[in-house]
Parts: C-alpha cells; structure tokens; sequence
C-alpha cells in the first residue's frame, strides 16, 4: 500500500519508478502483480484522437470606447463565438462552423476551416480576424469592431472540454449499401470496413477502470499544457456491464478537462474535418497513475485482449451493437463480423498516444508534472437518459 | 514484367483503340484499374501493362509517339507527410494495400506501387493532407 503523498515524496527525491502502460505490461508479465505493485509508483496512460465535445474560453480585453459582446455576435476568423456572457468573454466550440459555410445542404459540404482551426491556429500563435456586433448601452456604447488578435493580446484562454477521454468508445461498421461519412470516419457499404478509436491498453480511462485515482482535481496532461480534471465529462455513465478485470464493454466515464490554452503545443493538438459530417478537433491527453496496491497494478497492466469493445452498425438507427470483439483482434488488421473476414483502421493516433505516455512519464520522473489527488471522486452511479420529443409542456 | 502507369490523352485519340493495339502489336497484358473521359474526351486511364521488356520499352514508345502521356503512378498520390500524425483513417479505405498501418511503431507506410488511384483516402484523411491527381 502506498499513498499518493508517499509516492510524490519518492518523485522529489528523484527515487520514484515511472513506467508507460505498455511498460507497465511486461513488468507484470514477468514479475507478477505483487511486485510490479511494488517496484512501480507511477503509470502514465496516453491517447490522441478527435473529442468534439471541446472548446474554449476567451477573455479578449476592453477596447476604447467599450463594448458589450453579451447578446452581440462575434466572430473569429468568420467563426461565430457564443457571446452570453459578461462583455469581453466569449466561448469558442470545436465543431462551430461559419454561417457561410456550405454545410451540407450544399452536399457535400465545406467544413474547410472552423473553431477546432480558431483553436490551433490560436495555439500556434497566429492572428486571428475579430469581427463583432453589439447593441451599444450607456456603459458600453461601441458598436461594432474590427481587429486582429492573438494568444499574446488577449486575457486568459481556458480550455474547457465538457467530455473527453471516453473510456471505451465502440467501433463502427456500415450495413447499408452506400458510404457513410461518419465522425467514425468513412464506413464503407455492406460492412466493408470496421473504424475504432482508442489506444487500448495506453488508453487513460481504461487503466483504472473504477476511477480510483483520476477524480476532480487530478492533474493531466492535455494538449502538451498541465490540465486537470474539473469535473465529470458529460453522459458520464456507469451502467455499463464490466468484464471481470473491471473494463466495461462499450461507452461510459468520460472526464471534463480544463487547461491554459497558452501553454498548449501545437504537437498535441490538431484541428480535423470528416468530409460530410463536420469540424472536430484531435486532442492529446495523458494522466499519471499511481499504483497504489496490487489491485491499482493489475488495472494498470490491462492489455488489448481484456478490453472488450463492441462493433456498432451505422446504417441502423441508434447505432446497434452487431458483434462483440476485444482491442486484439482489432490491432490485428481484421476482424470477424457474421463470419465475414473485415478489415479494421484505426482514427486515433496510437503513435501520438505513444508519444504523450513516453513525454508524461519523463515529466513525472523529473518532477515536472506532480501527482495531483483528486479533491472528490467521480460519480459511482450515473446513467444517460435520451431526449424525449414532447408537444406539450408538463 | 508488370508496370502501372496513367495513361493521360487528348480527344484526338481518344476514339482510337489504343489498347487493343498495345494487345495485339506488342503482346502485353494490359489490366485496366479505372479509365475516366471527361466531357471534352480528355481521357486517364489506370493501366497495368505486364509484358517483355523489350516490348514494354516498344509500348511506351507508341504511346509517346500517339501524344499519350505515360505519368508513373507513383506521382499520382501526393502526400504531406510532414503534418502527418498517424491516426489511421486513411487506412481503412485504402483497399489496394498502398497505406497500410501496424506494429511496431504504428507509423503511416506508404507503398506507391500499389495505388489504384481510388481517390477514397483523400476524403478520408481529417487533415486534408493527401491529394490524388487523376484525370485532371
């Protein structure tokens, strides 16, 4: 047994052990659970794929004379912004679009540029063109503006993802007789391929599956910058079944993650667009696990073959589970769906996720990047309720 | 030996059956992967040509002499690897093997020779990073 505070002292002293998840496996291959737990202090996790469901706030500065952006319009690169808030704060979504965009009533699309690129290209330092509107009052009485503006002139810029790091997110095939452009990207007709997006047993919430460790408060890597959990993500769900390592088999923590913009790499962060379906925005995420006894070890040494995943069919309505499988079997190149031999593509980076565990675990090492104990836990139980269509009010 | 190659040419042959004569005059095996003629009967056409040497070095001298273009099919795909973060999307269309995607390191392979010129990764990659020129 060890304590989150005992291993942070080890990381001050330059004594503590820090290995990656795959690491992590061979360790126990070799020396079993009860001495992996204690040889092995920390396990960095990683992952590197597209979570729509991220954005960001903006505080742009005063101009001379004011202006009231709350209840206004405001648009970054010809992005529009949610602008109900207090004057200068604004929110910018991944997925946002500009309202000339094609979309698809213009099949197919555009999709060229939106707020996943406002957010790179804030990151990477660029210009960006502000263009609002606003209503004028007695205490804010300009109009209109028009200007450039950069992460070196504005306030802060605060990355808040409302759900990110699905734990376990199901994989994709196509049974119609046409392709689909999906967010799982393209699925081809009569089940011609199987997309998944994970990096399995580097994957963050797949390594300490009952949450243990990761809580409100924890601090993680996001996007090369230190974030931390704020809250749960959203359609957090715990109802999902769990095999007997304690992997549940398809969809169900996700986290809310918070982090300063201005310290993000352009490495860890990349604006994306599935044709025909829409702008999104590929994040890398990284937590430290501590390896507190030998239950937290055996979860940290979870590999692709206990990782079950479901295949779901695109082509039905509300996206059926139609074949059972485990990360294995889909890193293998093909998989068998109704006695069909298919072939499997990932969209996360399982390099990038490399990458992140590799660059987490010399941070820690080095003390660069302490553990941080989570303040509270996450929910143990939350389920997800549907969106019921009503005439009337109740 | 085999050969892939894009024919590129103009309206003036385009109603001349080129390959029947690459067929019968040269001996070569010709395996047509896709052909495209465009209003104005400017045509491409992906072509295997499987054959002698000697007559494969004949064939293309034909062709040249008919105005028909010969672009290696390895010119056809461009690919900005650079930005290229290795996510996989691109491999999951690409039937022809061409980009391929595994262990060790999980980084994007690419192996021209195999392209057909299918187009399907340049819609699929979420970075826009590859681009085909066929027929264009």
């Amino acid at each position: 047994m060890k304590t989150i505070a005992e291993i942070n002292e080890k990381i001050k002293k330059g004594a503590a052990v820090v290995v990656t998840a795959e690491e992590m496996i061979d360790i126990v291959n070799e020396k079993g659970t009860k001495a992996a737990a204690e040889t092995v202090d920390v396990v960095t996790t990683g992952t590197f794929g597209p979570m729509c469901s991220s954005g960001m706030f903006l505080n742009l500065g005063h101009s001379k004379p004011r202006i009231k952006l709350g209840g206004g319009t405001c648009l970054l690169n010809g992005v529009p912004c949610y602008t109900g808030l207090a004057a200068v704060d604004v929110y910018v979504g991944a997925t946002a679009i500009p309202d000339d965009d094609p979309r698809n009533k213009v099949y197919p699309g555009g999709f060229s540029y939106g707020g996943g690129h406002v957010i790179e290209d804030f990151v990477a330092g660029k210009d960006l063109r502000l263009s609002a509107r606003a209503y004028g009052t007695d205490c804010y009485p300009r109009k209109s503006i028009e200007t450039w503006i950069s992460k070196k002139s504005v306030n802060e810029i605060t990355m808040v993802n409302p759900r990110n790091a699905y734990q376990n997110y199901a994989a994709a095939t196509n049974s119609t007789e046409r392709v689909l452009h999906t967010y799982m990207g393209s699925l081809l007709p009569r089940k011609g391929n199987v997309n998944y997006s994970t990096s399995g047993e580097l994957s963050p919430l797949l390594n300490d599956p009952h949450l243990r460790t990761i809580g409100v408060g924890t601090r993680v890597f996001l996007a090369g910058a230190q974030g931390f959990v704020s809250w749960r993500g959203t359609q957090f769900n715990t109802t999902k079944p769990r095999n007997e390592l304690g992997v549940p088999e398809s969809n169900a923590a996700t986290l809310m993650l918070t982090g300063d913009v201005k310290e993000m790499s352009a490495d860890y962060l990349r604006a994306a667009y599935f044709e025909k379906y829409g702008v999104t925005l590929y994040l890398g995420i990284g937590i430290p696990i501590p390896v507190l006894d030998e239950d937290m070890a055996r979860s940290v040494s979870v590999r692709n073959r206990d990782i079950p995943v479901l295949v779901c069919d695109y082509g039905v309505e509300g996206h059926p589970a139609i074949a059972r499988t485990n990360y294995e079997v889909l890193r293998s190149g093909k998989v068998t769906i109704e006695g069909k031999s298919v072939r499997t593509a990932s969209l996360s980076s399982l390099a990038k996720a490399r990458e992140i565990a590799q660059l987490l675990k010399e941070k820690v090492a080095s003390g660069a990047f302490p553990l941080a104990p989570p303040v509270q836990g996450l929910p143990e139980h939350s389920s997800v309720a549907g969106l019921a269509i009503r005439e009337k009010a109740k | 030996m085999k050969e892939k190659y894009i024919l590129e040419y103009s309206s003036a042959v385009a109603n001349d059956p080129v390959i029947y004569t690459l067929v019968r005059r040269f001996d070569i095996k010709v395996n047509i992967l896709r052909a495209e003629i465009s209003p104005g009967e400017e045509g491409s056409m992906l072509v295997e040509l499987d054959g002698e040497d000697g007559s494969l070095a004949d064939c293309r001298d034909y062709l040249a002499s008919i105005k028909v273009r010969l672009a290696p099919l390895s010119s056809s795909l461009t690919l900005r690897d650079d930005a290229c973060v290795h996510c996989g999307s691109c491999t999951g269309v690409c039937f022809s093997g061409c980009l391929t995607m595994g262990p060790p390191d999980w980084k994007l392979a690419v192996d021209r020779e195999k392209c057909i010129a299918c187009g399907l990764c340049a819609t699929a990659c979420p970075f826009g990073l590859i681009s085909l020129k066929f027929g264009e």
